[in-house]
Parts: structure tokens; sequence; C-alpha cells
């Protein structure tokens, strides 16, 4: 497009960058301070003298055991991930491809339920989730989350998109629904479900409001609900806090980094709050 | 699978006719579980006097409804109190989120080195749930000791006093959502033919009527999107206020998903917690028609 002062440009670009990846800055640097220095006034920039010892603190807390709470959260976000890949993928291609009656019905009933605040669900589905057993469980964090209706709309529309060409050559040679839709759709599928599983699995990794009322166990927390515990025991020692949120950061940071383009995929067709 | 393939009067039959509700059984277990029978039991639970912890359930009929409306009431204020904090959080949140990335995007909307790049710093944050956010800017924004207030001198209460407490939580929410809106802003851009831009520039006129004749009614579907889901998310606020405010000074920064968590989740008033939930649904659901009519009466 138009021709632009290229000094003008990036300064206005890198400033702006700054703001954006300034705080995150400094809560690395913060998470290996003393918690003296980290309340320094005027504050240090870099840690005078660099320590872990935040993280021993953790570590050594069995109330706050965050190595716990980091692979609680692995699990948990991987596994609603893959449940999400599986249960979707398959209602997506029933609806995209296959025949039958009440489908649009159907369909229709799914999309609709888009709409529904999720604020609505979480007190039937406490006590749901009560009934199951499930309450302070990982159970709890993975199955509902993967009732939602954004995976089936986002791989419909993604199936819908593929040529017929494929799927009509290999009924020709006498492949059922079932092999048509793992040797054939799924394989030529793997950007769309990439996006799902990442978009599904940063969803999960960042959920607050649910786990923080139907967690209670420390060994069973996730990491955001771990942090509102640190918060609440650490107050203002900030280097054991900043530390946690390391942890809760870093793994998402890092499968950004990897993934962008398929996040970036995924918001531009909207939702990453389901 | 069940699923036979059989040549039928030259015809190929591809599925048996249970086929298609096989391949839609497993999602439909969860769905049903987890989204449709919660959104009708959440009506059930909302006519009763539905307390946890106690065996008794009595059904009240619409008395839980009644009580938001009725000042004498143990809800009444605190409700309308917290109702009231979404809505002053989304009124002044919602035009920055709207106006702001959409001047990012613009920023970005042209060929440049380390375009990808920028894009990414500028999303970043949204990668970062709202706990890591808000235990983040608590520590920055702390008034004796944290980092803003170490650089800017002074000890404004950025999460103890109103209106800095507002100031606080829609800030944060700005810097950390604005990515977000960005990305979909640019996407929109991007589908806007080139040739819309080549008229105009042959029918003369400035930038800004290239921006008000092309790029605008060209983002109007985008623009719809983003106002209604900017709205929607911003009434859904908790996570900020939660942490970083705690609903302080008083309960004044205590949203209506505060107060409907801790009524329904904490105190176990389930029933009257159900109430609220679908009242802020019904509000919610007027405002959306509302924006909806003002883009179509825009088209005319």
């Amino acid at each position: 497009m138009s021709r632009v002062r290229p000094v003008a440009w990036y300064t206005i670009l890198i400033g702006l960058s700054f703001v954006f990846i300034a705080p995150l800055i400094w809560m690395l640097l913060t998470a290996f301070k003393t918690s003296g220095e980290a309340t320094r006034v005027p504050p240090t920039v870099f840690p005078q003298e660099p320590t872990t010892g935040a993280f021993d603190t953790l570590m050594g807390n069995d109330q706050t055991p965050v190595l716990r709470w980091f692979l609680n959260s692995v699990l948990a976000a991987t596994g609603q991930a893959l449940l999400v890949l599986a249960v979707a993928s398959m209602a997506a291609y029933a609806l995209a491809r296959l025949e039958f009656r009440f489908k649009r019905l159907i369909f229709g009933m799914i999309i609709a339920t888009l709409f529904i605040p999720s604020f609505v669900l979480i007190i039937p589905n406490f006590l749901i989730v009560d009934r199951l057993g499930m309450l302070d469980t990982l159970w709890a964090l993975v199955l509902p989350g993967a009732a939602g209706a954004f995976g089936v709309f986002f791989l419909r529309q993604f199936f819908l998109s593929l040529p017929r060409e494929l799927e009509e050559a290999a009924v020709l040679e006498g492949a059922n629904s079932w092999q048509i839709f793992t040797k054939v759709v799924l394989p030529l599928s793997k950007p769309a479900l990439a996006t799902l599983a990442v978009i599904s699995f940063l969803t999960n990794w960042n959920d607050f409001i649910w786990p923080i009322y139907v967690l209670f166990s420390p060994e069973v927390l996730t990491l955001p609900p771990g942090l509102d515990i640190l918060q609440g025991a650490y107050t203002i020692n900030y280097p054991v806090i900043m530390a946690g949120a390391l942890v809760a950061s870093v793994p998402v940071l890092l499968l950004f980094m990897v993934a962008q383009r398929y996040v970036i995929e995924g918001v531009s067709r909207s939702g990453l709050k389901g | 699978m069940a699923a036979e393939t059989a040549a039928t009067g030259g015809q190929v039959r591809r599925t048996g006719p249970a086929t298609p509700y096989l391949f839609l059984l497993p999602y439909f277990v969860v769905f049903t579980t987890f989204v449709l029978v919660p959104a009708v039991y959440g009506l059930w639970i909302s006519l009763h006097d539905w307390d946890y912890l106690l065996p008794g359930k009595p059904f009240v009929g619409l008395d839980n409804y009644k009580a938001l409306f009725d000042p004498g009431s143990a809800v009444y204020s605190f409700w309308w109190e917290s109702l009231s904090a979404t809505g002053i959080f989304t009124v002044l949140s919602v035009p920055l989120l709207l106006v702001i990335p959409l001047l990012i995007a613009l920023l970005l909307n042209r060929r440049f080195k380390g375009r990808t790049l920028f894009r990414a710093i500028y999303f970043a944050p949204y990668v970062l749930g709202v706990a890591v956010i808000g235990v983040l800017w608590r520590f920055l924004l702390d008034p004796n000791l944290g980092v803003v207030n170490a650089i800017i001198g002074g000890s404004t209460p950025w999460t103890t006093a109103v209106p800095w407490a507002w100031v606080t939580l829609v800030g944060v929410t700005v810097w950390w959502t604005l990515g977000f809106n960005a990305v979909i802003y640019l996407a929109g851009l991007q589908d806007i033919p080139r040739e819309l831009y080549e008229a105009a520039r042959i029918d003369g006129g400035g930038k800004w009527s290239e921006f008000r004749h092309v790029t605008l009614p060209g983002l109007r579907p985008v623009l719809l999107f983003i106002t209604v889901n900017t709205i929607l998310v911003s009434a859904n606020m908790f996570g900020q206020s939660y942490l970083i405010t705690q609903g302080a000074p008083g309960t004044e920064t205590r949203t209506a998903i505060m107060y409907i968590a801790q009524v329904g989740l904490a105190d176990y008033k389930m029933g009257s917690a159900a109430a609220m939930s679908y009242l802020l649904t019904a509000c919610l659901l007027v405002i959306s028609v509302i924006v909806f009519r003002m883009f179509r009466e825009k088209d005319k």
C-alpha cells in the first residue's frame, strides 16, 4: 500500500512492542530477585544478586506444589484438546458429509448454544459434575469444556470446503464412511485440526473461574487457581508469585511461538474464548 | 464403526442407516450432559430456594427473580451494585477495544519487514490467562511497592480506590485483549478488494475519505462481530476484578459475574445465583439485538 517513512514507522512499532513486552520481562526478572530487591525503591531492573530462591520456596511448600499444578495443567489441557478433536471431528464429518433425518435441526441446535453465555452453565454444571462424582478431580476440567459448539462449527466449515473427488474415489474403491473419514478426510484436515487443538489447549490452560470453584485440594489444582492461592499466601513476596506466573506463562508463550500461524488463523475465524 | 458398503441397483450405498448417528454420538453425549441439560436445569434451579448445603430445596416460583427487583430483599443492593460495576466496565472498555485495535490493525496492514513479528508481539499478552495477567498487574500497580508508581512518582491507589481502580481494570483489559480484536480487524482489512482503494484514489479525495468510504464500509461485518463480541466478553468480566482489585474499594468493582459466583458457588445459594445469571443473559440478549438493529439501520 502507501509508502511510509521507515524511521518514524519503526519507532512507533517498536515503542508499542515495548508496551506489550516490558511487563512480561519484568515478571521474568522479578522471579529471580530476592523479595527485598523486588520491592526496592527505586527499583532495580536486573537482579543484583540473582537467585532461584523463589522457586525453592514454591517447591518446598506442600500447600503450593507448583510442579504438580504444572503437570495437572498439562494433563487437563492435553486431555481436553484430544477429546475435542475426537468428538468434534466425528460430529462435524456427519454434519458436513452424511445425510440423515433432522440434520438441519441438530446443527441448528448446536449453533444456537454458541449464544448461551458460559456463566449461565456454571452453577448447573457444578451440580452435574458433583452428581458425577467429578468435583475436585481433573475430569471436571476436561469434560465440560469439550462440549462447546465452536469445534464442531469450525471443523464442519472446513470439511465443507474440501473437494469431494477424493472421497468419491474412495467410495468407488469400496471404502465405508469410517474409512473415508479416517483415511481421506482427517489427513486432508491437518491444518484445521492443529488450529482447533492449539486453541482448545490454550483455552483450557488459561481457564480460571471454573477451576477455582470445582477444585479444592492443593494437589488437584491447575496453575491458574494455583496463582490465586499464591497471591493469597505470599501477598507481597512478589518473586514467589512471579515465579508461579512464569511457570504458567512459558509453556503457552512457547506454544504460541511454534504454532503462531494456527493461533492467528483460529482467532481470525474468531473465538479463543469459546 | 458399523457401516456396510453394498452396491444396490447400480447405486453405491455408502452408509448404513445408523452410521451418521454413530458419528454424532460421542459429541452428543458431552453436549447433552454439559450444555443442553444444564441450560434447562439452571432454569429449574432458579425456581427453587436451592441451598446446596441443605437437604430441602423448596419450589418458590419466581421469588428469586422478584427478590432482585425488591429493594427490601437481602440481595437487591449488592446485585444492582455488581450489575452497575459490570456496566461501568463495559461502557468504558468497549469503545477503547473497538478503536485502538483498529488503529493497530491499520498500522500493520502494510507491507514491511517484520510485520508478522510485530503482530505476534501485540498479540502475545492475550495468549496468557487472566490469572497470570491479574497477579502480574497487581504487582506492577501495587501502590507502595509497584514499579508503575516508582516510575511516575507518587502513590496513586491503582487497586484500592475509584476512579483509579476502573482505570486499572479497563487499562489492563485493553492491554491484555487488544491483540485479539486487532487480528480480527486485520483479517477483515485484508478481505477488502484492492480495486476499491484504486477506484477511490482515481476519484480523488484524501486518506480520510478513503477510510470513510472504502475501509469502514468494507469492515462492516467484522465491526458488527467485534462490537457484539466485545460487549459480551466485557459483560463476562471476572478474573481482573477478582485478582487485581478484589472488588475494592468495598464491593464497588465487584462485577455481576463475581457476585453470581460468590452467591452460587461460595455461599451456595444456587437458586438466587441462577436467577441472576438468567436475568443477566436477558439483558445481554436485548443489548445484542439493539446492536444488530443499529448496524442494519446504518445500511439504509
